[in-house]
């Protein structure tokens, strides 16, 4: 099961390397993290997705809730959620028709064409991961030269 | 709102420290952590040097298992800080409230590889509750404060608070805070009472009721709520390995430790119970064998402060979150108000005595003169009920788990979770000064005392007298154990050939050292040690090639428990 966590933390040094040092200890998996301040500069959010049965999710809820630097900790419903994360490609051009396909691609995602080069254009893209590792498959064939993918940011679409 | 004072990081420091009512400091002075130490010179709190800073934190520890008040050790940085790490992940394993301070160099050397440099913070962090590192004067009283608040509320934890020597040095306009805030810091200890009535419920409906104390109700106290629960629903208590004597151990309704190396009556009775009342435990493997199997059939009401706990290893019908003795209290009066008592003679009952009865006169033990159970059963008879019990870690310490009787409950420890051969002797200094009045008992072997007999030079010459009760295989035993039954005999690295001399060595140190070879000797030396103001060594020599039995070998369950033949 993929779950998606939202935590808001302190935002002091070291923070990070207490959570992902916790998911190391306990024998948990990191998919993606992302962190950025919050509106509040006393405090970060970081949105961590990871893998695991139903008990090993509520475990790791239970164990980073117990941390004392994480002021909130919630597994957010997929279907209640926006999440998204941002991806960067470097896409390599072999022929003519190649920027126009790709071109192509990107638009059917919503994604945005950048420096495009006789032989590289690149793409940002703003998608959720299983968009995203769609497009990466489209994109495949023409040779990807570089992807840098943020990880998921996320947040419930409810008051709650 | 408190008046501000101007003085350096060091005094605010000892003067938060003596408001937390801090009597003394178990630590070992160096270079960067001298402006604390100049303190000692100007303060209330008293110095006891240890010869190890590993030793330093084992005593307070000890003292903090016995007061229930954080013991506090100092360390200087670098391999000093490293040193306590042992002694750290010791008390994390077993919840034990302490503080340790440590010195780090200046804020402007951090990073630069300096010498006795070590960047304790990023060791400590998965063994300690919370960790502080103050890079100015002036946040000390507050570092301090919220330290020993997370230190001894909720699940008590280790915490590390290190300071960089010009931190200590600066001086600055201190506030001494009666009030603080932690924001990510709820410790959940609320009694729950819909959950307890719910749990009281299962109690009563199951066949086969049993009650699991663990080491959380000897944190708690719990013990007169604890022992109304059990006679009034007449309920069988075993306890894990750390909850040992939180129930007395003479009790008709106490089976003894379950575990690895559990009393055969407790290990039968837990395998046969249908529901189980599980008390401030976290259900180590050493406790209940192979998860799958423990839970199986078993219905099991969680009782813990720490939420995080329940589920962790074992899956729980019922989760009863908050204070061990707040939620036993509430159940204790709900029994009360709706009068339930349950007879004693129901079959269930009934067999549990049977079965109790029958391993108390049955159960096979060392034929020789100085056994094992001979040499613990002599001990308990001749230490008054109060005394305090520590143990290192090792064939004695499983030994004294099944046959020395905890009579009153909360005076036994060990180091069980994290098992730091060398924990006893320096702790039972800790619980000495913890606890003058009463004998305080090091139950030890060689292998183990080995580890940290240089706290003779402390025990002597600060006064703290302490019996090191060794019983001498001149063996690490439990390895030989191990060898002689998993490894046909290959006895590699074991064999400590009877060196040290423990009676020379304690006495090259000031302490008194005594030998028992018989029953008779170990009677006099015992009676000795007991009448002496100085510290004593009693040196036991015992047979190499005897066992500790019963033995739940790992990966197999209570019921496939190895007994004596």
């Amino acid at each position: 099961m993929w779950a998606i966590l939202s935590l808001l933390v302190e935002n002091k040094p070291g923070i990070l390397f207490k959570i992902t040092h916790l998911f190391r200890a306990r024998n948990f998996n990191i998919d993606s993290i992302s962190v950025g301040i919050t509106d509040n500069p006393d405090y970060s959010r970081m949105t961590i997705t990871t893998f695991g049965d139903e008990k090993q999710i509520a475990q790791i809820v239970k164990q980073l809730d117990k941390m004392i630097d994480t002021v909130e900790v919630k597994q957010l419903d997929e279907h209640e959620t926006l999440f998204r994360e941002l991806s960067l490609f470097k896409i390599k051009l072999s022929n003519a028709n190649d920027s126009m396909e790709v071109n192509k691609i990107t638009n059917a995602y919503g994604g945005k064409v950048h420096n495009v080069r006789k032989d590289s254009m690149m793409i940002e893209l703003t998608a959720t991961p299983d968009q995203t590792n769609a497009f990466e498959e489209l994109v495949k064939p023409f040779g990807i030269i570089d992807v840098a993918r943020t990880g998921v940011a996320a947040l419930q679409r409810s008051e709650q | 709102m408190n008046k501000m004072e101007t003085m350096i990081g060091a005094k605010a420091l000892m003067t938060a420290m003596e408001k937390e009512g801090v009597k003394q400091v178990f630590g070992l002075p160096g270079g960067s952590n001298l402006p604390m130490y100049d303190e000692f010179s100007r303060c209330n709190i008293r110095h006891i040097l240890a010869r190890h800073e590993q030793s330093a934190s084992h005593m307070a520890d000890g003292f903090g298992r016995v007061s229930r008040k954080p013991g506090v050790c100092f360390a200087t940085s670098g391999p000093g800080a490293t040193n306590i790490l042992t002694g750290i992940a010791t008390a994390q394993a077993d919840s034990s409230p302490m503080i340790a301070v440590t010195g780090q160099v200046p804020v402007a050397m951090i990073g630069k590889d300096a010498f006795q440099e070590s960047d304790i913070i990023g060791m400590a962090n998965p063994v300690v509750k919370y960790a502080y590192q103050p890079r100015t004067a002036a946040e000390i009283p507050e570092v301090i404060r919220k330290g020993f608040y997370i230190a001894e509320t909720g699940r008590p934890g280790p915490v590390l608070i290190d300071i960089p020597k010009d931190v200590q040095q600066n001086e600055a306009e201190m506030i001494f805070p009666d009030e603080f805030k932690i924001q990510g810091y709820h410790p959940w200890t609320d009694p729950d009472i819909i959950a307890v009535e719910k749990a009281i419920d299962m109690l009563l409906h199951a066949q086969k009721p049993v009650i699991l104390a663990g080491g959380g109700t000897i944190i708690s106290s719990a013990f007169a709520e604890l022992q109304s629960i059990a006679e009034t629903l007449v309920l069988p208590v075993v306890t894990t390995f750390k909850g040992k004597g939180a129930f007395p151990e003479n009790h008709p309704l106490c089976l003894g430790s379950i575990g690895m190396h559990g009393r055969a009556e407790a290990n039968k009775i837990m395998a046969e119970a249908d529901c189980v009342l599980a008390i401030g435990t976290r259900f180590s493997d050493r406790s209940v064998g192979t998860f799958e199997t423990f839970e199986k059939g078993l219905k099991i009401i969680h009782m813990d402060v720490d939420p995080a706990e329940i589920g962790k290893n074992q899956t729980a019908q019922l989760a009863v979150v908050g204070d061990v003795r707040a939620n036993l209290r509430i159940m204790v009066k709900l029994l009360l108000q709706k009068s339930l008592k349950k007879s004693d003679d129901s079959t269930w009952i009934k067999h549990v005595r049977e079965t109790r009865s029958y391993w108390k006169e049955n159960l096979k033990i060392h034929p020789g003169e100085m056994g094992a159970a001979k040499i613990l059963r002599k001990l308990r008879e001749l230490l008054p009920k109060e005394s305090v019990i520590t143990t290192e870690v090792g064939q004695h310490q499983m030994w004294a788990s099944l046959f020395y009787d905890v009579i009153q409950p909360g005076t036994f420890f060990s180091s069980t979770g994290l098992g730091t051969m060398g924990w006893g002797f320096p702790a039972a200094i800790g619980a000495k000064v913890a606890r003058p009045d009463v004998p305080v008992v090091d139950i030890a072997g060689d292998g183990s005392f080995a580890m940290t007999e240089n706290s003779l030079a402390t025990a002597v010459l600060e006064d703290i007298p302490v019996i090191v009760f060794v019983l001498n295989n001149a063996t690490l035993g439990m390895v030989a154990q191990w060898q002689r039954t998993f490894y046909d005999r290959r006895m590699i690295g074991v064999d400590q050939k009877s060196c040290p001399d423990y009676v020379k060595l304690a006495e090259s140190y000031g302490a008194q050292g005594l030998r028992a070879q018989s029953m008779d000797e170990l009677d006099k030396a015992i009676k000795t040690a007991l009448s002496s103001d100085v510290a004593t060594v009693i040196d036991i020599p015992i047979d190499p090639e005897e066992d500790v039995l019963p033995f739940v070998a790992p990966g197999t369950s209570l019921s496939d428990m190895v007994l004596p033949s």
